[in-house]
This record gives C-alpha cells, structure tokens and sequence, in this order.
C-alpha cells in the first residue's frame, strides 16, 4: 500500500528534523473574499523560488460567503497531483474550522484568524494564532478593502513560518496587479506588516520548510484556459462564438484579452478574429457552424450544460461536412451537477454528439502546455477533415494555475485542408463536386462563400445529398455517403496526435488514461515502481482508436483505464473498439469533483491485481 | 404607379451583363400553386432588377416548406439549408466570412415564431446585415398541417380542432425587438413582394420581411388571415411603393406632398406614396400604433412599416479588415515567430 507520509521525527529537545520542499498546505477561506489573489500570490513565488508546485482551488458555485478551500503542493520530486493530506493549514473560515483541524496530520502547522474561538482538541500539531483584524486595523488600508486585505496577512505570516523569500511575493503581486502601484502597495505593506510580526512573535516548532530549488527554470505558470486561447490565436482563429459558463468562460474571455496584442493584421492594422457572446449555446455552436463552413478558423468553448446544447448543430456540422472546434472544458454532470467540480464524464456524449450514426474526432490534452499546442492543431485536423473537432479539457486543467513547459510556436504551417479558390477550381473543373471523392480519401474539396466563379455555388444541408450537394434520398447515394465520411476518418487516423506511452522491461500491465489525470498518473507509477510493480503507461491524446493503441492494448494482460467518471467512458470506448481485447481492458474509474489522487490509483490497481491471484 | 419597373428590367442582359435566367434555381418542389414559390420568383426578379450579382449573395434557410425554398432561387449563389429555428446563428457566422456577401435567409412561421423565436429576436437586437424573410402561413405544411404560433384565434383545422391562442405577429415581434427595417407583404401581390424586396435588400442592416403565404394545402380557408381570399380583400397597403436604385433615373410618377422618400444606405431611395394615411415610416411610436391599430381591425397592413438606416450593424463593433476574413493568408493570422517569448513571458 502507498505510505502515508512520513511524519517528522521528534527528539527528545522537542526540536524536529525538517521537512523541506515536499508537503501540502491547505488554506481554508470564505469565497468572494480575495482568497484566490493570496493563494496564487503563494504559489507563484513558491514557483518563482524553483520549488515545483502545484494548486488546486476547491471552490463553491457562489459569489460570496461560502466556503473554499485552496491546496498548495510543493515537492522537489515533481508530483504535483492532488493529496488528501495536509501538513500545514491556514484557516480564516469559522464555518469549516473543526473539520480543518481535524484534517491536519499529526505534527502539522496550523495557522488560524485568532478571532475564532473555537477550541483546538488536538495536541500533535503546532498552533500559529494570527491576530487578523488587528493587524489590517493597524494598516493603512481605506475600510472597503480591508475584508480582502486580510487575507494578505496569512500570506505573510505563512512567509515566514515556512520561510518563502519575500521578494518572489512581492514579483507575483507585481504580475497580479499588472504593475499598478496602489494595490500592489497596500497589499504588499499588509504582507510585509504580517511578516514582520510573526517574525517578532511567534517561534516556529514545526517542521515544514521552503528551501529554493532551481527546479523551475524553463517552465512557465498558467492554467489551461489561456492555454488553449492562445493556442487557438496561434492557430488563427478567425471567429469564436460563446456563452457564459463555468468553467470554461476564462477560455473566450482570454481571447478577447489577447486578440488586440497579437491579432492584428500585420498590413491593415485591422483585427483578423472576431469573438461573439451569443444568446445560447445553441446559437454560439450555429454561428461557429455557419463561420467554419464559409471557410473561418472557428471556435466555441462551453462546458457539459453547454455541450448538451450543442449536439444538434453538431450532428449537422458533422453530415455536411463543416470545420469546427469545439473546447469542452468538462465539469461533472449529469445536469446541472457541480459547477465548479472537475470531471472526465463528457467523453461518451462528446464522442457521438449528433443523432444517427455519428463519431467526432476528439482530442484529449495531458498538460497546459498541450492545452496550446491542440489549440492550433485542432484547426489543422478540422479543416483537413473537414469535421469537427473536439477538445476535451476540464475544470482541472482550465481553471487551476499549472507549472509547464513553455508555449512551443507550431512547428508545422497551417494545414487548411482541401479549398478551391476561383483559380484552383477552374483548374479543377467538371471533376469538382462538394461531396465528390476526388483523391479517393474520402475527403472531398470545398469552395467558400465569396467564390466569384458562377459554378463554384453549392447548396450544403443536413439532408440527404448526392455527391454535388443535391437532395436524394436515394439508398445508394445516402449509404455512400456516410459510408464515405467513415472511410474519410478512419483512413486519415494519422493526423491525430498518437499516444504517448512508457514501457518498462518486462512489464505485462499497464495503465491507460487521458487528460489532467497525468500527475496522479505519474506519481501513482513512481509508488508502484518503488514497490516492485512493473507497469506500463499510455496516455490517450485521440480518438477514435488507432493502431497504436490496439497494438499496446493486446500486449498486456490486463490494461487498466484510469479516468474521472462514474461508468468508465474510456474503458467501454476501447471495449468497443478492440472487441478481441475486452477482457484485457479493466475500468479504475471514479468521481467525487476532486481532481484524481495517486493513492486512489495506487490502492485500486493493487486490490484489483490482487483478485486477479485470488 | 403601375408600371415602375426600369428599362434594364426590360432588357435581356441587366448591368451586370446577366439574364434572368442567371437568377433561376431549381424547380420548385412545393406545391402547385404555393406562395411561397411566388416569393421565389420575386427574389429572382428582384436581384435581377438591383443587378445583383448572384456570387454576392449567401442563402440560408431553417427547416420546413418555406426554408426549402432557397435552392428554388439564385443557384449561382452559396446557400445552407441549417436547422429548424436556427438559420440566424448560422447565418451571423457565416456572413463573418465575408462582409461584403448580402444574405438572404429564408424562415417560415414555425421556424421563426415557435422554434426559432430566440435567434430571431437576437439577429434582430444584432442589426446582422441582411435580408430576413418569413414566408408565414399559419400552419406546418412539412408534417401535414398543424397550427403555427402565428395561426389566428379560432382557426380550424382538420385533426387539430380550434386553435384558443392569439397569434404571434411577427412583425410586431420585430419592431419590438429594435428591427432596422420591418415590412409586410402579401405573396399574392407580386409587385409589392418586389419592390419591398429591394428596399430589403439595399438596406444595410436586418430587413424583416413577414410574407403571408398562403398555403394551399393545409391552411387556405377564407376565414383565415393565411389565406388568398381574406388577404386579397382585406390587404390594406400602407403605400404604394417603388424601389429606385440611385444609378438611375427617378422615374416615379408622384405629385407633392404625396412621396416619401427614404434614402438607403448605399445612397438608393425607396419611394412611398401615401394613400389615405400620411405615414412615416421612420416613426417607431407611429409604426407599432399602426401595427396595433390593424391587429385590432383585422386588417393585414402592408408596405415597408417602419426603417432606420442610421443603426450600426454587427460588423459595425469590429473592426475587421476590408478584405474577406476567409481569403486571409497565414501570414496574416498566425502571429510571427518572434512573439512566443514575448507570449510566454505574460504568463508567469
């Protein structure tokens, strides 16, 4: 079994060995608070101090006054998944007070707003009171914003508790406040105040400590929404439609952020992409329909709610053959389900979103940095294709800050599939028809709207057409064509981003999973390897299916599919595609709105091996 | 006034060297005898006479008889026949392609005033640049007549029995919803189809135009609204109208005081001549009193009801470049290669 973390050891001087770089810190706060501007302001200068770090923002679906919780984890080893254990916690929420201390392992710091009262029944772990409403009455900060100053004072005290360099806290309120004196200044005199007392004050006696790593060199800080936004106007986004929601809003409000900066048109000083709120999500995916099919670089980005919305036009996008991406940064469902809580759920509807027979291409990121790099790919396979493509991130990766790679520009120029142009369609001539499979891909040439020959028009619907876009409701022509547009995704499964995979000597299981999952992934193999397992990993980054992955599924005895649902979506997706492997294939899913932990894997997998002996 | 048609109109090849023939699409499915297919036929006419060229038009269409109709019409133009209620999302997308393309949509009474209700108001509240028109009939032909939301109060029909709600008035709905340019027609008065539709089709913003179209078939009792007969003695025009492009000579025969004039945005005028009513059609109060006004006597007011050419349309609030989105090269949209440091430093 995965060890619980080693706990300090204490001497007989009462004094501890020190744990450095490797523990989880949670703070506990009220929403609507300015919480979110401490804990990342503790985070980017853990960052900034070389030390990897992870955070993971458990938020209510709310404005203000309920409670979230915030988790920080640093570890010089790299793993950055969530844990379930806490070795230092901030509480300022009476609300969630006991349950907080409960939380904290034996030997744990606990720093807490000295104006709670509630009593502390635990012995084994060490108490930091912080005197919160004196110290922001002492400051000079006007009365409106003294509630969200408050919270600078734990990070401040937490500064010096753990020892974070202050001057990496001062370069981050710098990046959150855009360089813009006045509060950069009032929060940082609250930190500075904060820190200045609990140095006078209060004797740290616990053991958990900071210490610069250098590990962070040649990584960047941000999180999967603006990934794939500027992923997206890399990728030359012409036209994105959208509809406010959780969480994926971030993603079109960065492109609107971002389009001035980087998007104007390098002859005309013009803007080369337009971005639309829409009434709905209905209408965000038709206006992306509508802007794909007359020849756009077009995008929307919703959640689940969203995505059901959305299946209609998909389905229509898919049948005539329109370009489209479409980002799902997931949220758990069904329905409404829990806003602001992450999920792997929305694989199966995404996967045939449409009535009929339908199958869309999906992409799966693994990291923020690839969250960028599908954000242009996903134009170059849709327009190849000329399909949609759908990108599925989720809460996880869109909404929580991450440590990655730099952006990579696109190493490859845009791939704008099979247009005809008034010159290339006269070359082509009485061969064109929209729907007619001239190279024998099954990928047909398609003219735009603006085209200014008189035979470059074409009539695209949802209904049954021949192979020059007339109605039929012919058998023949209509089983063709589908036939045709199955054949156009199967035969051209290479364009896809193949999966990444680690093999180690002599391993017959493996792992196989997809998304924001990674981390835990990851630690979960170091743990197993670390106990004598030998397994296998494959990390998704497409579908449908390909080779590749039928190939590794078959060479293990038993492939076990990690993923953040309830019925095991992946697992029953390659269950279906590698029929001759079903009992090769076995389902490790699970979801409670937390992003996956190394334990949870570690433990399934060990319990479902050990049936296997039984 | 009976006869405004011009000299190019008369002529073989019109001023962009086309017939009409150029114009024509598809033979007609619908029924024999169906005002959606008159309308068909003045759009021909209609972008024949404006020396519309048809490769500067985009069709679109929702679902139902009427959103059949654009492959009947203009078949050297782009067109997409999209879903039921939802032709104005597809239609504001595509048009982004290419600014320059007038669109004409096609919508009917169901797909309009039931499913489509939402992206109608909304492509109205946008002033999307084109030309909207709902061939209404009061009832869905395609699934074999039931009622629509704009059937009249007491309306019967076989298998349906009486309809108990008073109907959607589109026109209305458009007005409300800050429409540019609101008009109605009869499909039995092809002249006056005619000339709105140009006037629709030169004005730069959402033109709505609320066709009734009878339909032959399941919806053409005399006591209807949606019928020939009912329309044709009940039709009140608010004006006798004439479309005059601006290349060419006025040649309205109008005494004073009795012509309106309403310059459009590329500098044409449409021509109103008052009857027995002094109307204003860029009075909003007057046009939704009027509209009220008829809905109260019963009488089906048509002719361009109300139009204000100074509202900003969609394309309008961006500022995009001259040159159609979608012929721009990569060059142009793919930020350079030196601006990934200068991307990765903005993060942290």
């Amino acid at each position: 079994m995965i060890s619980e973390k080693e706990q300090p050891d204490e001497n007989t001087t009462g004094s501890v060995r020190p744990v450095i770089n490797d523990f989880s810190i949670t703070v506990a706060t009220v929403n609507g608070s300015g919480s979110q501007t401490s804990n990342l302001t503790l985070m980017r200068a853990l960052f900034k101090m070389g030390i990897p770090v992870s955070g993971k923002n458990i938020f209510p679906s709310n404005i203000q006054g309920q409670p979230t919780w915030y988790t920080i984890r640093v570890s010089d080893k790299g793993h950055l998944a969530r844990r379930e254990e806490t070795e230092v916690m901030v509480t300022m929420n009476p609300a969630t007070f006991a349950r907080d201390v409960a939380g904290l392992v034996p030997g744990g710091a606990l720093l807490y707003d000295d104006s709670i009262k509630i009593p502390i029944n635990r012995q084994d772990i060490h108490m930091y009171p912080m005197p919160v409403k004196q110290l922001v009455r002492d400051s000079a900060a006007p009365t409106s914003i003294r509630d969200y100053i408050a919270n600078m004072v734990y990070v401040g005290v937490l500064a010096n508790i753990i020892g974070i360099d202050m001057e990496h806290i001062h370069k981050a309120l710098d990046f959150h406040f855009k360089g813009k004196a006045k509060p950069i200044e009032l929060n940082w005199s609250m930190v500075k105040n904060a820190y200045d007392w609990a140095a006078a004050n209060l004797k740290k006696s616990d053991a958990y400590l900071v210490k610069p790593s250098g590990q962070t060199d040649g990584y960047i800080m941000t999180d999967g929404n603006t990934a794939a936004a500027m992923g997206a106007l890399y990728g030359g986004l012409q036209f994105a439609a959208w509809y406010p929601i959780t969480p994926a809003t971030s993603l079109a409000e960065t492109l609107n952020e971002y389009i001035p900066v980087f998007r104007k048109d390098p002859q005309t000083g013009k803007n080369t992409c337009a971005v639309l709120q829409a009434e709905d999500e209905l209408a965000a995916i038709g206006m992306v329909v509508g802007a794909g099919w007359s020849g756009l670089r077009a995008m929307t980005s919703t959640s689940g709610p969203g995505l059901s919305l959305m299946v209609e036009y998909m389905g229509l996008a898919y049948l005539a053959e329109v370009p489209v991406v479409l980002w799902d940064v997931q949220r758990i469902g069904p329905s409404t389900g829990l806003p602001t809580r992450t999920s792997q759920g929305d694989l199966t509807l995404a996967y045939h979103m449409g009535h009929g027979d339908v199958k869309h291409v999906i992409l799966f990121p693994g990291s923020v940095t690839e969250c960028f790099e599908m954000g242009w790919k996903a134009f170059d396979i849709a327009e190849r294709l000329q399909t949609p493509v759908i990108v599925l991130s989720d809460l996880d990766f869109g909404m929580n800050q991450w440590m990655t790679k730099p952006f990579e520009y696109p190493d490859r120029p845009m791939d704008r599939g099979k247009i005809l142009w008034e010159d290339d369609l006269q070359k082509m001539g009485d061969r064109w028809g929209r729907y007619h499979d001239v190279d024998g891909d099954g990928i047909p040439y398609r003219t735009l709207p603006g085209n200014r020959l008189p035979n470059a028009a074409y009539f695209a619907r949802g209904t049954g057409h021949d192979d020059y876009g007339a109605y039929s409701e012919e058998p023949e022509v209509w089983e063709a064509n589908l036939l045709r547009i199955k054949r156009k995704l199967e035969s051209n499964l290479a364009l896809l981003p193949e999966p990444v995979i680690k093999q180690e000597q002599g391993a017959d299981i493996s792992l196989i999973s997809f998304g924001s999952t990674q981390d835990a992934v990851d630690e979960a193999l170091y743990v197993l390897s670390n106990q004598g397992y030998k397994v296998n990993h494959l990390r998704m980054r497409s579908l449908p299916v390909s080779d590749n992955v039928k190939q590794f599924v078959r060479g293990h005895k038993r492939n076990y599919v990690v993923e953040l649902n309830r019925d095991g979506q992946l697992h029953q997706i390659l269950q279906l595609e590698i029929p001759d492997s079903n009992l090769r294939l076995i389902s490790l899913s699970h979801q409670d709105g937390l992003p996956l932990t190394a334990r949870w894997v570690v433990e399934q997998l060990l319990a479902k091996e050990e049936q296997q002996h039984d | 006034m009976t006869d405004q048609t011009t000299q190019t109109s008369r002529a073989q090849v019109n001023l962009v060297g086309l017939t009409k023939n150029d114009y024509r699409g598809n033979p007609s499915s619908l029924c024999q005898g169906c005002g959606h297919n008159s309308i068909s036929s003045q759009i021909i006419s209609a972008c024949y006479e404006l020396n519309i060229v048809p490769e500067k038009v985009v069709k679109f269409s929702g679902i139902g008889c009427s959103s059949k109709s654009p492959y009947y019409f203009l078949n050297r133009s782009f067109g997409f026949n999209g879903l039921h209620g939802r032709m104005p999302s597809l239609a504001t997308g595509a048009l982004f392609g290419d600014i320059t393309l007038k669109g004409i949509g096609v919508s009917g009474d169901g797909d309009t005033a039931s499913i489509g209700m939402g992206q109608f108001k909304h492509i109205i509240r946008r002033n999307v640049p084109m030309v909207y028109i709902v061939e209404n009939n009061g009832v869905y032909g395609l699934t074999k007549g039931q009622f629509s939301a704009t059937a009249d109060e007491g309306l019967e029909l076989k298998k349906q029995g009486t309809n108990p709600y008073l109907p959607v008035d589109i026109a209305w709905e458009a007005l409300v919803g800050h429409a540019t340019f609101v008009a109605r027609s009869f499909a039995g008065d092809p002249k006056q189809v005619r000339e709105l539709l140009k006037a629709a089709i030169s004005h730069n913003g959402i033109a709505m135009l609320d066709i009734i179209s009878p339909c032959v078939t399941f919806n053409n009792q005399d006591n209807t609204v949606h019928s020939y007969s009912w329309g044709k003695e009940h039709e009140v025009a608010l004006h006798d109208l004439s479309f005059v492009p601006r290349a060419e000579e006025i040649m309205v025969d109008y005494e004073d005081g009795q012509i309106k004039e309403v310059t459009m945005h590329d500098g044409s005028m449409v021509l109103l001549k008052k009857l027995e009513r002094d109307y204003d059609p860029t009075n909003r109060t007057e046009a939704m009193r009027v509209l009220e006004e008829s809905n109260r006597e019963c009488c089906l007011i048509t002719g361009l009801i109300y139009i204000d050419e100074s509202q900003p349309t969609l394309f309008d609030h961006y500022d995009l470049p001259a040159e159609p989105l979608n012929r721009l090269t990569e060059e142009r949209l793919r930020p350079p290669r030196e601006t990934m440091d200068k991307l990765n430093a903005m993060m942290f």
